[in-house]
């Protein structure tokens, strides 16, 4: 089997491009270093088993970045037939460094210059056919976002491969001279690349006038946020409305009287636990979806970047920078991805603290249960701030914690970054992103929230002869064992077992109420807004938003971290500020308000 | 004169890059290659970061990088 690797500048397309290839769906996003990891796939190029693997960007072979040395260690030390080196057209001062660099590896190459569409609209000219020749390497151009080109990009692989590789390759050249390479640099530039002067700013320009203002840049910047989750807020929860209502209405029509004849306690297994846990569940993935299919437009426009723009002032005076910003708005659909992201940080101490603050971002997980608390306990026109209020608790957590451990953390990492135009996703792309990230979501949740159900279906029935959820059932012994821990906070035994289950996964915690509170997805919220107070029930979320997120989360944070006692601290520290702040707060509003 | 000293909207040519290897090969990747020209676009306020621009590409960085970049009007 032949083996080819795309590599090029970070933000280049190459994703997209493995995507349009392989029909996989890589994440794709406009911020430099989306791809962290190796991905690969296989496909059929005439009659021959072809793998292509998506390498990380690189700005220089001679980088130093983890995701850098990642893909330049796979390139030195795979057997590869083919290298694809992809590129921004509308870049090709810089861009032609890199491939300059690559030629040097003496590996058969091909060179797809990306994003034809951006460069033709700044009326930059390629000459491909002198580029081919002064390289020596084919040369194409294609816009793989539009899918341009796809088809001579292709041709120009299967060619390539179908040569023989070249046995009399010479030594590889060790002593990289810089200065020829800038000299050949120069001559490509004038001889095969014709960039007009910009005569009137582009949209990205006229944009940034307004999203990067100095003193307008960061109320937009919060607004375009707040408005995000209005529209998460006005849609998805109607939906998910339709879908707890719909859930009832086939249970009690369709499956009540299949299983009427079964044994009581297996009745209660098969609905009050699986059916009405999973579904409670279900019900929200509207929400899910929605604020998937919001995310895919934030972070395909670009605005990611000018986030980091913005706010690395204040990030900076807490050890961090813009991009570790980034990264917890990355978190707000799942720490884990934003974890990995860290990797394009060089300083461990950046990094570290980094990823001491994203599992603080209030992910999709935490997000239903909070758009379900918030609905059920408070009013309609509340609920949002509510949920907002949520937000800023995110982020001060997360700014607290950098605060107390940027000194054990020291970070001198110089901040470079691109700034990419501003791009809108096709419609393909928006629901691609969305149908992956939600997909995800059912795959790696759905294990864990059956098991979860299951179990506190179990703890909260046994045994079989008390009432269930009461305190002779295995769940009331153990919350009573937890008791002096989470009474202050206001939690009452059921709320204690739930935090207790919630420890594995956010993903449970919905179906785990309804389990213990046996009710049905539709009738859960009253029944809830029943026997809490808003008071216990802020408290509650204040603990969920802070504690452990979830196990994959503190997976991640080993094998990202290799180290154990930081995993510890990782672990430990969020406890204990959950459990201080419910504490505070359930004390201080008790007093003030009563209980 | 050095990039975190030039106005916003002025142009200059790169003359040198004081740094170490590293940072070097990262700043020559974004394309601050010496001869290219060079603009401010913006700064952020407080003392943050700076726009800066070469070709087509726009780069985010902090003044203290921008110190490391020597120009020549
Ligand atoms: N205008 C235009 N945009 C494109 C084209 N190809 C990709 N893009 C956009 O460029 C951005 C980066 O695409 P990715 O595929 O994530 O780039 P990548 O090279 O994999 O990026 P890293 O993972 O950071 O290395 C996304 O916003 C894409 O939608 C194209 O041909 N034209």
């Amino acid at each position: 089997m032949k083996r080819i690797a795309l590599i090029g500048m970070p933000n280049t397309g190459k994703s997209t491009f493995f995507n349009r290839l392989t029909g996989a769906s890589a994440k794709i996003g406009n911020w430099p270093g989306i791809t962290v990891e190796l991905l690969s796939a296989k496909i059929m190029e005439g009659s021959e088993m072809v793998e292509i693997v998506d390498l990380p960007g690189i700005y220089n072979l001679h980088g130093f970045s983890e995701d850098e040395k990642v893909a330049r260690h796979f390139i030195e030390n795979a057997d590869l037939d083919l290298l694809v080196v992809i590129g921004n057209a509308s870049q090709m001062d810089r861009q032609l460094g890199l491939v300059l660099q690559l030629q040097e590896l003496n590996l058969p190459m091909v060179l797809l210059l990306n994003m034809h569409d951006e460069a033709q609209q700044h009326g930059i000219k390629i000459d491909t056919d002198r580029l081919t020749s002064e390289l020596g390497t084919p040369v194409t151009l294609m816009s793989a976002k539009y899918s341009q080109g796809i088809k001579q990009a292709r041709e120009l692989i299967r060619e390539s491969l179908s040569k023989e590789k070249d046995s009399t390759a010479k030594e590889k050249d060790t002593f990289t001279d810089d200065v020829k390479l800038e000299t050949k640099l120069d001559h490509l530039m004038s001889k095969c690349v014709n960039v007009p002067i910009e005569l009137s700013g582009g949209l990205t320009d006229k944009l940034d006038k307004v999203l990067l203002h100095p003193w307008f840049g960061l109320p937009l910047f919060f607004l375009a946020i707040l408005l995000m989750f209005e529209v998460v807020y006005t849609i998805g929860t109607p939906l998910q409305d339709g879908i707890a209502w719909l859930l009832n209405v086939i249970l009690e029509s369709q499956i009540a009287h299949v299983i009427d004849s079964f044994n009581p306690v297996v009745q209660s297994f098969l609905i009050e636990g699986i059916y009405n846990g999973v579904g409670t569940v279900l019900s929200f993935l509207p929400i899910i979806v929605m604020f998937f299919l919001c995310m895919a437009v934030v972070e395909d426009s670009g605005y990611l970047a000018r986030a980091a723009f913005l706010m690395d002032a204040f990030m900076s005076k807490l050890g961090l920078d813009g991009r570790s910003f980034v990264m917890q708005l990355m978190g707000f659909g799942c720490n884990v991805p934003a974890l990995m992201g860290t990797r394009v940080m060089r300083s461990r101490g950046l990094r570290l603290l980094t990823m001491m603050i994203i599992p603080f971002s209030l992910c999709s997980a935490r997000l239903q249960v909070f758009v379900f608390l918030t609905t059920a306990i408070f009013s309609p026109q509340a609920a949002p701030l509510v949920l907002f209020t949520l937000y800023i608790a995110s982020f001060g957590a997360a700014f607290l914690t950098a605060a107390i451990y940027r000194n054990r953390l020291p970070n001198s990492e110089p901040l470079l970054l691109e700034l990419p135009p501003y791009r809108f996703p096709t419609w393909q792309q928006m629901l691609l992103h969305g149908w992956r990230e939600t997909w995800y979501f059912i795959r790696e949740a759905s294990g864990y929230i059956l098991l979860g159900v299951v179990l506190v279906w179990f703890l909260t029935h046994y045994p079989f002869d008390a009432v269930p959820a009461s305190s002779e059932t295995l769940a009331g012994k153990i919350a009573d064992v937890f008791a002096p821990v989470f009474e202050p906070l206001g939690m009452d035994k059921l709320m204690t077992v739930v935090l207790i289950f919630g420890f594995v996964a956010k993903e449970i915690v919905l179906g785990a109420m309804a389990v213990i509170y046996a009710v049905d997805p539709d009738n859960l919220a009253g029944v809830v807004a029943n026997t809490t107070t808003w008071i216990q029930a802020y408290s509650f979320m204040l603990f969920v938003l802070i504690y452990t997120p979830c196990l994959s989360t503190v997976a991640v944070l080993k094998q990202e971290s290799k180290s154990w006692s930081f995993t510890a601290i990782a672990v430990a520290w969020p406890l204990f500020l959950a459990w201080l702040t419910s504490f505070v707060f359930y004390q201080a509003a008790t007093y003030l308000f009563g209980s | 004169m050095t990039l975190n000293l030039l106005k916003s909207g002025e142009v200059a040519k790169i003359t040198s890059v004081t740094a170490d290897d590293a940072l070097k090969a990262r700043i020559n990747g974004l394309g601050l290659r010496i001869g290219q020209e060079v603009a401010v676009i913006r700064r952020a306020c407080m003392g943050g970061p700076l726009q800066v621009r070469v070709g087509h590409t726009d780069i985010l960085m902090r003044p203290e990088q921008a110190d490391l970049i020597n120009l020549a009007k």
